[in-house]
């Protein structure tokens, strides 16, 4: 199940961006959907789920987006585990302390791809912090949105599968 | 059964380690190598570099051990042979000085008009202590050797011949011996005596020199040649002290030309003495004439 539960988020992340891939904020600030769902992952299921779950999407990712295959990969496995290991030490059920995930999690994530991309090609690394900080936040919130989703979806559909049940037993 | 959330480090290494390499396969450097390739080349080329190090210090050591094995060989080799070469070299030595004196017996040789044959020292030392002596040399009646003949020495006077000569060697009777005497005279003032030989140092003394005769030290004292042994005009000495005596005579010390504790060859004058001085010397004999 959890298998499956982690694969689809990777699956639909990808999807999103991948369609989405033309959408920006501000002037080209994209919002990473896969990065999105490996935190979500990782504060769901854990550090090791977190890891494998950046990797396999960040390599996808890699490979769907062109360049070098693994940068990414190992940007989001880095934010997988460290996302994981927070959240296994910290009550991070709340949307304010998930938000600060998010965002620190894109940070991290952000200034190890740019690392990377920038010591391969022998560049000084240079970072614009305002774009950075407004994806992370937007990442922030696409993420806490989908968390309340996907935690609030169930008892939704229950609920709904409840009251048409109630209404069916009626006789007016 | 393998529980990863006890491995998390393990597996996050593992994934981490296999996506650098996954990048690094993919980037090249400046020179156009891949990195993996470039990295991979430099990690192996230290690892070759410290494994070389280890066999070439393991073969240095083992070299050097058996070097130095050898080494202990070759020097008690060459300890030998440096033995046999000292010892080859005193004997090259030995030669040369052999020869150089030879040159100069030679040169005495030809030198004196008179018949001579040279001869070797094969024997007797001088007995200092008893005031006898004497020497053996290599010559005999074989060649010519007869009793009371002259004995000389490039540098001078050594004695004469005693006893019966064998067929091949012949007794001496050193100057320096007790008994043994010579005509004698000082070349600078032609003052006549006789040498003697004495139990003291310097063992030569001049006798029957008058106290009125100008003997100084210094003077060179030759053979007159009076008592028909010994040519005239040798060297026997030089007076080392010549003081007045308390009766007639002065009293003389000479100092020998001949170094007689190194003798090695020798001069024997053909010329036998003359027949009565001859026979009475030959057969009183060093104990016969004290």
């Amino acid at each position: 199940m959890k298998v499956i539960a982690v694969v689809a988020a990777l699956v639909l992340a990808l999807l999103f961006q991948t369609t989405l891939a033309g959408m920006s904020f501000r002037g080209g600030t994209l919002v990473n959907f896969v990065l999105i769902a490996v935190i979500c992952v990782a504060l769901s299921f854990g550090a090791v789920t977190g890891l494998l779950a950046g990797a396999a999407g960040g390599l996808v990712q890699d490979a769907i987006a062109g360049g070098v295959v693994g940068i990414g990969g190992l940007s989001k496995t880095i934010v997988g585990f460290f996302v994981g290991v927070v959240g296994a030490h910290f009550i991070v059920s709340q949307p304010a302390p998930r938000f600060v995930m998010f965002v620190g999690g894109t940070v991290v994530h952000e200034l190890c791809f740019q690392s990377l991309y920038n010591l391969l090609e022998g560049r000084a690394p240079h970072f614009a912090w305002g774009t950075l900080f407004t994806q992370a936040a937007i990442n922030g919130l696409i993420g806490i949105l989908a968390f309340q989703i996907v935690e609030g979806a169930p008892g939704l559909m229950q609920r709904r599968e409840s009251r048409r049940a109630t209404f069916g037993r009626r006789r007016f | 059964m393998l529980d990863i959330r006890k491995r998390t480090g393990w597996i996050f290494l593992i994934v981490i380690v296999a996506q650098v390499l996954l990048v690094s396969a993919q980037v090249q450097t400046r020179s156009g190598v891949p990195v993996m390739e470039a990295v991979s080349f430099g990690a192996f080329a230290k690892v070759q570099g410290v494994t070389s190090s280890a066999v070439r210090g393991v073969r240095d050591v083992w070299s050097n051990y058996a070097e130095l094995r050898g080494a202990r060989d070759e020097n008690q080799w060459l300890k030998q042979r440096l033995a046999e070469l000292e010892i080859r070299l005193q004997e090259q030595r030995a030669l040369a000085a052999r020869t150089t004196r030879l040159q100069e017996l030679l040169t005495l040789q030809q030198a004196t008009e008179l018949p001579t044959v040279a001869a070797d020292v094969i024997g007797g030392n001088p007995n200092a202590m008893a005031g006898i002596r004497e020497i053996t040399i290599s010559r005999g009646t074989a060649d010519g050797v007869q009793p009371g003949m002259a004995v000389m020495a490039p540098r001078g006077i050594v004695g004469r011949v005693i006893g019966q000569p064998a067929a091949r060697a012949s007794r001496v009777q050193l100057l320096i011996d007790r008994d043994a005497a010579a005509g004698a005279l000082t070349e600078r003032s032609r003052a006549g005596g006789m040498a003697v030989g004495m139990d003291r140092d310097p063992p030569l003394g001049m006798e029957l020199v008058a106290n009125l005769q100008d003997v100084k030290p210094g003077d060179l004292v030759v053979t007159s040649g009076v008592d028909g042994i010994f040519p005239k005009g040798y060297a026997i000495g030089w007076v080392e002290t010549a003081q007045r005596g308390p009766g007639l005579y002065l009293n003389i010390s000479v100092r020998p030309a001949v170094d007689f504790n190194s003798l090695e060859e020798v001069l024997v004058i053909l010329v036998p003495p003359r027949p009565a001085l001859s026979e009475a010397e030959t057969k009183a004999g060093p104990e016969g004439r004290k």
